[in-house]
């Protein structure tokens, strides 16, 4: 159904305009957003992050995407990748995955903490994310808590490997490695300053460089972004908040 | 590690005569953080008996016939104290069988007793027991989104308990504290299920106050019907007894300054023992709080508006309000609560990283839970004459690396397997033979070895269980006998 997805939203509205015909003759084609979209998937111009939490799943996923001739570039959640490493490393797949959340869903009832650990071992792509407001602000704490509880089943991940559960490996997936996610000559100058090793709970980010612009220092404020909103609302005491 | 420290745990208990071998055990060696009077010492000894401590301290005399636990090099604290959440009142938060922490309706509000429906085999329990968890409040979900996130519950949520994680006969020697505190809504989500304000949410818990009090001086004539109408039913205001007579503290989910303001003088005007929940701008107050004594279960991660009652949420909360004189406890997080209990560790910690220090974050966990609720004088410190909940750690137990060797509840050392350990164990296996379904929990946590015989959890605790048959361990499905 062709221009009848989402209606009020904006991209749908810019399609129903079609295509401008370059010789200024007949009707525009029927523009189809989502089928275009999916064409991009099967030329290899747009990659596929699946949202997808159990090992049966994620397998389903990847016959689907041998069939029909496409990949996949992450499998985000991903609580049960532990149970398929091998198959994840085999198709060059990621898996994004939270720490520890586990038990909310049933999809969820089979999360453990050596998720990333035993992907690692396997030499699958893991990445730690969250998508939690309080999460997402410290995923070198959430990677450390991966760490422990390997080191506690007998798998040793040195710093250098996690460290790219949040860099490297998250930009791979995204398709952006070759402009970011690790510190080389000729990439952007995203760089993170810590006050110690970044997989203690007592570390703390100094400063933060974005393409090679300061945007936060602990140890200035008065110098760090405010937003809109807390502009007369939010007491403004400075310090880290 | 666990394997070490259980082995020789295994070989002593195992070689000594039946009537000594659980009763005395001494833990040697390691610098013990006993979050009590003595403060933190090296190379000391905890001596155990009969599930208490009976003696901590650098020149302990140990009994001849005592198990001895070598921990040197190792840290020793009180085990963890968790002071909110639904630890054994929930399995899949998504699904609603599961889900016994919530009462939709309003059939019952203030006496609504969340200790009846406790689990003490629920899988959240082992998950989080071994990474240090030994004690924890059960309370009534507070302002809870349904599925079509509208608040359920009620102003009034009900009754909580504290329970012990360790083995258990029955519910009762799981709960040792009922009634231990009335959870109450307050701000903007007391608002929502008062009927759209914060002040309806307010004059609820004044109503239903004196409403207890009316009740409590004219039950004759309630019960022949010759009183007015309270707002409570029967069974709620009989749960308001405990409340007005202070010896069932509020606990109160409340973060805006002003509300809790509003509360500090109702709880003053009733003379009611409070603890705050939540608490983001609680720091905003904390000089009126440290004068009513009133203790904040933190987030201690909050830096976010996320309501218009959070605008002023900071990181260095707890530090502030411990400069303050507030007693300050973590759990307030919801990423550290429930499932993730444990993680009140990484609260702790990310607590000294904005500047509390951390004897204090580690009394958060400890000790300090237990004062709020009145169970000081059984745990959260390692001092003789309390039960012994106590966890060997290789190294900081603040730190995110850090997990317990061995955790200790009423004397007893619990099995260091959950159900996560045991997917961990069937997954990690890289040579397996057979499909993951027939693989069977073996080798690599749940045996130690004693006098060279492979010995399964279940065995070694089921012998433990004949000599100390008021104790009882969740029992696991059956282990194989490994080939080794």
């Amino acid at each position: 159904m062709p221009g009848t997805a989402a209606p009020g939203s904006r991209p749908p509205t810019i399609s129903r305009r079609g295509r401008p015909q370059r010789d200024g003759e007949g009707e525009a084609p029927t523009r189809n957003l989502k089928l275009e979209t999916l064409a991009g998937v099967l030329e290899g111009e747009i990659l596929i992050h699946n949202h997808c939490y159990r090992a049966d799943e994620m397998a389903v996923m990847l016959a689907i995407a041998d069939e029909f001739d496409y990949e996949i570039s992450a499998f985000h959640h991903a609580v049960e990748a532990y149970k398929i490493p091998d198959l994840l490393a085999e198709n060059d797949v990621c898996a994004a995955i939270w720490a520890d959340w586990w038990g909310f869903k049933m999809e969820a009832y089979d999360g453990i903490r050596e998720n990333a650990a035993l992907l690692d071992r396997a030499g699958a792509c893991a990445i730690v994310h969250s998508d939690d407001e309080f999460g997402i602000q410290r995923l070198n704490q959430e990677s450390a808590k991966i760490m422990g509880a390997a080191a506690t089943a007998g798998i040793d991940i040195p710093p250098e490997r996690a460290i790219r559960w949040i860099t490297g490996n998250a930009a791979k997936a995204l398709g952006i490695l070759e402009q970011t996610g690790t510190l080389e000559a000729g990439k952007m100058a995203d760089v993170t300053v810590w006050s110690g090793n970044p997989f203690s709970v007592y570390t703390t980010v100094e400063r933060v460089y974005i393409d090679g612009a300061l945007v936060y220092d602990r140890q200035r404020p008065e110098q760090n972004p405010v937003t809109d909103f807390s502009l007369g609302t939010a007491a403004m005491t400075g310090g880290a908040r | 590690m666990n394997r070490i420290l259980l082995t020789a745990l295994v070989v002593l208990i195992c070689s000594l005569p039946a009537t000594l071998q659980a009763a005395t055990t001494a833990i040697t060696g390691a610098r013990v953080h006993t979050v009590g009077p003595q403060g933190t010492l090296e190379n000391a000894t905890v001596l155990i008996e009969d599930g208490r401590i009976v003696a901590v301290g650098t020149d302990v005399d140990v009994p001849g016939a005592a198990t001895r636990i070598d921990a040197s090099g190792k840290i020793v604290t009180p085990g963890l104290f968790t002071p909110l959440g639904q630890l054994g009142l929930t399995e899949v938060s998504a699904v609603s069988g599961t889900v016994d922490y919530i009462q939709r309706g309003h059939d019952f509000t203030a006496g609504f007793d969340v200790a009846a429906a406790y689990n003490p085999r629920s899988t959240l329990i082992a998950v989080n027991r071994i990474e240090g968890i030994t004690r924890a409040a059960i309370t009534p979900g507070g302002a809870w989104p349904d599925m079509q996130q509208q608040l359920v519950s009620h102003v009034l949520s009900g009754l909580g308990a504290i329970v012990q994680l360790g083995a258990v006969e029955d519910n009762e020697d799981a709960l040792v504290r009922r009634r231990a505190m009335l959870v109450v809504n307050l701000g903007e989500d007391g608002g929502v299920l008062a009927g759209g304000s914060r002040a309806a949410a307010m004059m609820t818990l004044r109503t239903a106050l004196d409403d207890a009090l009316d009740y409590a001086g004219n039950k004759d004539a309630y019960e022949s019907r010759e009183r007015r109408e309270y707002s409570l039913s029967r069974t709620d205001l009989e749960a308001m007894q405990d409340v007005i007579e202070g010896s069932v503290p509020l606990l109160v989910y409340v973060d805006r300054a002003s509300d809790i303001r509003a509360l500090l003088d109702l709880t003053g005007e009733y003379s009611l023992p409070l603890i705050i929940a939540g608490g983001a701008e609680a720091w905003m107050v904390a000089d009126e709080l440290a004068e009513h004594d009133v203790g904040v279960i933190l987030s201690s991660v909050n830096n976010l508006p996320g309501t218009f009652d959070e605008l002023n949420a900071r990181l260095d909360a707890a530090a502030l309000l411990d400069a303050a004189g507030v007693a300050v406890t973590f759990g307030g997080d919801r990423n550290a609560q429930n499932h993730n209990a444990r993680n009140i560790t990484q609260s702790a910690g990310i607590a000294v990283a904005n500047g509390l220090t951390w004897e204090t974050a580690l009394r958060a966990i400890t000790l300090t839970p237990a004062e709020l609720y009145g169970v000081a004088d059984q745990v959260g410190s390692l001092e003789a004459g309390k039960d012994a909940d106590i966890v060997i750690w290789k190294n900081d137990p603040l730190e995110l690396t850090s997990y317990p060797e061995q955790v200790f509840i009423r004397g007893y050392p619990v099995p260091m397997e959950s159900r996560q350990t045991l997917l961990r164990d069937r997954y990690m296996q890289t040579d397996a033979e057979r499909p993951p379904a027939f693989r069977h929990p073996e080798c690599t946590t749940r045996h130690a070895i004693d006098g060279g015989q492979m010995r399964f959890y279940d065995e070694l605790f089921s012998d433990l269980l004949k000599q100390r048959p008021d104790r009882q361990v969740p029992v696991h499905p059956v282990a194989r006998v490994p080939n080794a």
